[in-house]
């Protein structure tokens, strides 16, 4: 055992193999890698979360002309998540009276078992990974799905009304962008023709985000809902139902549900680039190995991978820090009526194409043809919005009264919906406005 | 003999919540004691190295069939009020059966699947290539579609499910006259 | 293959410990001070009235019924997908018309307004 080979083989992330070079490559040194490799994952999981809050809080802070947390360990405050920490560990844990013990306790536990059990298919650097499953992406909608059982609990669990009702809005939420989130997912699979993590990574010469944007943007809003960040957080809208589903919950139990939110965040940002952006791969830099045999490269890709994902999560950020909240049936009728036809159409048609391109085509070529493939259907799908809302907004003019309603036409693009009525009697105002997908709001009637 | 371990483990959570499901009294504790056995059941599923059916398992079983159950438990009842007894008056016929049901399980396995000399309790000695086991989940997805084998049934089975589709909606949706009250 | 699994297992095995130790270390640092008042269920600070239930939507019931389907639809179309390349046009026919079916039944669905959130 040689101290150099050691450091080498830390340096280069490839422990497990001196690990075998070392004792042989039994069962016994399998489950001791094994099982250093969970320690070693699920901690930097906890660890990351605390620098995630930390930057989260600094990003949206900026973007609200605000600098955030400047006071707890210097300047920059980068000790605040951990004071945080401190302070719920502190706290009283309060059971609400006729709780459910056990969902009322198992809820922040299966959160988190869920949020972490994701990560074992994480591609971090080429042999950096947990387990390189032949099923991976699978794996992950499986885990995925199950925690969304785990609302479920921890709102019948608290024995609260709107925890329950904030735990039925956000199962029937998260239940309803799984489904574009699968046939989206379908896509890098069809194009890479297997659903291990590292296979898609490998069949990534060109990055799949340029085959298939439009299959990327619906995978990208599909994981905004699923993790319930905005625009589609209502499940913790402070001023909607007050924190939701995990109201009842104090102290550290709390805490659970945040650290799973974010690591649930992070973790999507990094199946996107995994999945779209090539993972790891840098231009092949990735997999130099050096002359004595120690794959250096091995560094080169875990940078490639992280500054990828944190580009991503920053873009996860910047929404959050951007857009408003979307109302809850407009959420719900934005996932059937658009995204859901639009990924079957997706699936459908790059499944067909995808076979008639003869097999032998050079990869330019065919991510040129997918290119113009999905640049179509997005035309196409913008194109039937902008009708649907000058139709609805047509009918809404015509059936708006005869008052001298002028809806002004607004520019097209089927999502403008404030045609401002000048005064008129009450009566002729029409009280629904529709939005193109069919969602309505009531008009603001100026009062004068 | 780790793999025994493992399945007895397996057999024994899934068992133990599968009686739990039949005998507890709050209705709510048994639908998660019914996910429990899921899940076992997903273990086994892994153990007999069918990974992709183990996760099918988990996504379509806890994660979809979970919620509907819970679900139709909470329009039905109240909650907190679940405590109705589950027990009938029925116990001698279904011992009867089940030791029926019991009796022509074991005769069809041992008839069809007899164990060979080699075999351990619970293990096969046939052993499988390990690279057709990788290709199995892709192996199956060709038998979907490929004409000599099973693109009827699965055709069939995607007009069952729109079907089931059509058949609950038509069951759970008021008709348009009562959506007033509904 | 089943070595690969051993990780997962083990991942499963040892997880419960990762958030169950903030939990517990919260349990022995935090004050114990039980009483009624702090113990009810929060209701925009009034007491609660009549049992804990509330008006289950129908609509719940509907958005996850179609989720089953396509969820199902899902286990059958990923083995699909993973063997895209070795399928001929025939068998990427016998898909679509799947997924064809499926959406047939998502426009049934739509066309009755039964995707409406009321």
């Amino acid at each position: 055992m040689n101290i150099l080979d050691l450091l080498k083989s830390l340096l280069s992330l490839s422990l497990g193999d001196f690990i075998r070079r070392n004792f042989g490559t039994g069962p016994g040194t399998e489950l001791l890698i094994d099982l250093g490799g969970v320690v070693i994952l699920s901690t930097f999981c906890l660890l990351i979360v605390i620098f995630l809050i930390w930057l989260t809080r600094k990003i949206v802070a900026r973007m609200q002309d605000r600098i955030g947390p400047n006071r707890v360990g210097g300047r920059f405050g980068l000790l605040q998540t951990v004071a945080d920490v401190m302070k719920l560990l502190s706290k009283e844990v309060i059971h609400p009276a006729g709780a459910d013990w056990v969902a009322f306790n198992a809820a922040p536990l299966l959160i988190v078992i869920s949020a972490l059990l994701m990560w074992a298919v994480m591609p971090f650097a080429p042999g950096v990974i947990g387990v390189n499953l032949n099923i991976g992406v699978f794996y992950i909608l499986a885990i995925s799905s199950a925690s969304v059982m785990v609302i479920l609990l921890a709102g019948w669990g608290s024995n609260n009304k709107y925890a329950l009702l904030g735990a039925f809005r956000a199962v029937a939420q998260m239940v309803s962008y799984e489904v574009p989130m699968i046939l989206a997912l379908l896509v890098p699979i069809i194009l890479a023709s297997t659903m291990s993590t590292e296979g898609i990574i490998a069949a990534q010469t060109l990055p799949f985000i340029l085959f298939a944007p439009v299959s990327a943007l619906i995978f990208f809003v599909s994981s905004l809902a699923e993790t319930g960040r905005t625009p589609f957080d209502l499940l913790e809208a402070e001023s909607e139902i007050v924190a939701g589903f995990h109201i009842e919950y104090s102290g550290m139990k709390f805490g659970m549900f945040f650290l799973a939110e974010f690591l649930n965040t992070l973790f999507m940002s990094g199946l996107v680039v995994t999945l779209y952006l090539g993972g790891y791969r840098f231009f092949g830099l990735e997999n130099w190995v050096s002359a004595d045999g120690y794959p250096y490269g091995r560094l080169i890709g875990l940078a490639a991978f992280f500054a990828k994902t944190f580009l991503l999560y920053f873009i996860y950020d910047w929404i959050r820090g951007t857009l408003p909240r979307v109302r809850v049936d407009q959420i719900l009728n934005f996932n059937w009526k658009f995204l859901v036809p639009l990924s079957l159409a997706l699936v459908f048609f790059v499944a067909i194409v995808d076979k008639l391109i003869p097999p032998g085509t050079n990869v330019v070529v065919r991510m040129t043809i997918h290119l113009l493939l999905n640049i179509l259907i997005a035309a196409v799908a913008l194109e039937l919005l902008r009708r649907r809302g000058r139709q609805n907004r047509l009918a809404m003019s015509a059936g708006g009264g005869s008052g001298g309603v002028e809806a002004v036409a607004g520019h097209g693009g089927g999502h403008d919906d404030h045609g401002h009525d000048g005064p008129q009697p009450i009566e002729d105002v029409p009280d629904v406005l529709d939005t193109p997908l069919g969602a309505r709001e009531p008009v603001v009637i100026p009062v004068h | 003999m780790s793999q025994q371990i493992i399945f007895f483990i397996l057999a024994a959570i899934t068992l133990t919540s599968a009686v739990v499901v039949v005998t507890i009294r709050n209705l709510f504790h048994a639908a998660l004691a019914l996910m429990v056995s899921f899940l076992g059941v997903a273990g086994v599923y892994v153990l007999l190295e069918a990974p992709f059916l183990g996760m099918a398992q988990l996504l379509v079983y806890i994660g979809a069939i979970s919620i509907l159950i819970i679900f139709a438990i909470m329009m039905t009842r109240r909650l907190m009020q679940t405590n109705e007894s589950p027990f009938n008056a029925q116990a001698v016929g279904a011992l009867i059966g089940a030791g029926l049901a019991l009796a022509i399980l074991f005769i069809v396995i041992i008839r069809f699947y007899p164990m060979a000399p080699g075999d351990g309790f619970g293990q096969s000695a046939m052993v499988v290539d390990p690279a057709t086991l990788q290709s199995s989940v892709a192996r199956m997805g060709r038998s979907f579609v490929s004409a000599e084998a099973y693109v009827l049934p699965f055709e069939v089975a995607s007009v069952l499910l729109l079907a089931a589709l059509v058949g609950s909606i038509v069951i759970a949706w008021p008709h348009r006259g009562e959506e007033d009250n509904q | 293959m089943l070595a690969e699994w051993q990780y997962i297992g083990i991942f499963v095995a040892l997880s419960p410990i990762f958030p169950l130790a903030p939990v517990v270390l919260n349990r022995l640092l935090g004050p114990h001070r039980p009483n009624p008042i702090k113990q009810q269920t929060y209701e925009c600070g009034i007491e609660t009235v009549g049992d804990t239930w509330i008006q289950f939507k129908v609509q719940y019931y509907i958005y996850a019924l179609v989720f089953v389907v396509f969820d199902i639809e899902a286990v059958f179309l990923f083995p699909i997908a993973a063997a895209f390349g070795q399928l001929d046009l025939f068998a990427i026919g016998a898909a679509v018309l799947f997924i064809f079916l499926l959406s047939d039944g998502l426009i049934y669905a739509w066309s009755r307004g039964v995707l409406e959130w009321v």
